[in-house]
């Protein structure tokens, strides 16, 4: 059990340093999410009225299309040099692959939402301080990172490549957006936990589905 | 292709057509006009059955990606490809008669309530799953990440149907059906099922004979051009 965690980290270390060396990744999609962002804010008239009722819907939408940008890239990276063949002779399980991979995932999409998620609040001039934010991003990243990181690996391989994966991607992760949107509506309300019950349970039971199926599955999308 | 595969087709063929042309009968003419909706509740007759052919089209694209994934035997790929376009056809007219129908009855084509919204999710998915074929770089990885999709778009339509049918309970719909069938109607609904699944299984069938003849072809130029060069 030990060794599996130290492998699964290890991948995970391998895309994190390169990450902190190139900033590749989260520059893009840091600045994409901000212009996501801005757009929005001119499709819909800035009444104080209007931000508050789109305000949730604005940001996850803006965390959705980076979060596609950033998993276009996890596997992505994997393409040149063949890296990927690399990543497969290393005397891992392919699940460990899989969870060394989500794990970047989930830490390159997090890290971008976290940043983004004050800017969201100044712009759309709402409450400012909202931990409980933390709690139902994270959560529902969880799911992406999973669903995400397996498509990834799926649309690397073919053809279209950076194309398919959000074509792939979005429609199966409809029920996390979905409740990602009312639970930070309602967490914007500042309403309790017990209201936002149902929702963080629909993101919880997908995320853990989505997890176990992929992890099932990976291992048919890379072999040869 | 041997003649009991021909003769099958043809008497499923024939046993199709007889059953539609049954089933239109009692559409049109044998079952009585609703009292609310008048003659566009016809549609429901259609509507019905085709979403529930749409619905066993998906599962048997989930089997057959199991299976094949499981046994790597390229006649369960076909299967779930066959199914898939028809099942997308399938699904694209629920939407289509849904709307027909929605216009005269609720006054707009579209509202964003649980069961239109979860069917043009489902009609997404597998979109997708059919535009995945297309983009893979060559027929046994095509299989392959396909029956994965074919798993994970299937697993998913329970979650997607929750969340969206809370999501629209939360904002009460505009609109309510108000039911109710007496026997005629029942009567004429479970022929119109009969009839659409019957069709189902024969477009299926040809769709599945036709990749045979595909992939036969395909292999016969493979043979003849290394023969050739």
């Amino acid at each position: 059990m030990k060794g599996m965690w130290f492998k699964v980290f290890t991948i995970f270390w391998k895309d994190t340093v390169a990450e902190l060396r190139t900033k590749e990744i989260i520059t893009s999609v840091l600045v994409f999410a901000v212009l996501v962002l801005v757009i929005f804010s001119f499709a819909f008239d800035p009444e104080a009225g209007t931000m508050g009722l789109v305000g949730p819907g604005v940001l996850w939408v803006s965390f959705t299309f980076a979060g596609v940008l950033g998993l276009n890239r996890i596997f992505g990276v994997e393409m040149e040099n063949s890296c990927l063949e690399g990543l497969k002779l290393c005397p891992v399980e392919r699940n460990i692959i899989f969870w060394g991979k989500m794990a970047s995932s989930f830490t390159f999409m997090l890290a971008v939402e976290i940043i983004i998620t004050p800017i969201f609040l100044v712009l759309f001039n709402l409450p400012f301080f909202m931990p409980r934010l933390l709690l139902i991003v994270m959560l529902a990243t969880a799911g992406f990172a999973s669903v995400g990181t397996l498509f990834s690996a799926l649309s690397m391989n073919t053809k279209a490549r950076d194309i398919l994966l959000p074509i792939l991607f979005l429609p199966i992760v409809v029920p996390v957006i979905i409740a990602g949107v009312e639970a930070t509506a309602l967490a914007l309300e500042g309403k309790s936990w017990g209201d936002m019950s149902v929702w963080l349970q629909i993101i919880v039971a997908s995320d853990i589905i989505y997890f176990v199926v992929a992890t099932l599955v990976f291992d048919f999308v890379i072999e040869e | 292709m041997n003649r009991k595969v021909v003769l099958r087709n043809n008497i499923l063929l024939g046993l199709s057509l007889a059953l539609m042309v049954a089933a239109l009968y009692m559409v049109f003419i044998y079952v009585p006009t609703e009292k609310n909706m008048g003659v566009v509740q016809r549609i429901f007759y259609f509507h019905v059955p085709i979403a529930w052919v749409a619905f066993l089209a998906f599962f048997i694209v989930f089997v057959s990606s199991i299976m094949y994934l499981w046994k790597r035997d390229m006649k369960w790929d076909r299967y779930a490809h066959a199914s898939a376009e028809v099942g997308i056809i399938f699904t694209t007219l629920v939407l289509i008669t849904g709307s027909i129908w929605a216009k005269p009855v609720w006054g707009i084509w579209w509202t964003w309530d649980a069961r239109l919204t979860a069917s043009l999710v489902l009609w997404l998915i597998y979109v997708a799953y059919l535009l995945l074929r297309n983009y893979a770089s060559e027929q046994a990885q095509g299989a392959r990440i396909a029956a994965v999709l074919g798993i994970i778009g299937f697993i998913d339509v329970p979650i997607v149907a929750l969340a969206i049918n809370i999501w629209r309970t939360q904002h009460p719909p505009a609109l309510i059906f108000e039911g109710g069938l007496g026997m005629p109607g029942l009567f004429t609904l479970l022929v119109s099922i009969a009839a659409f699944t019957l069709l189902f299984v024969v477009l299926v069938s040809y769709g599945i004979i036709l990749k045979n003849q595909q992939e036969e072809i395909s292999h016969l130029k493979d043979v003849h051009s290394e023969e050739g060069g």
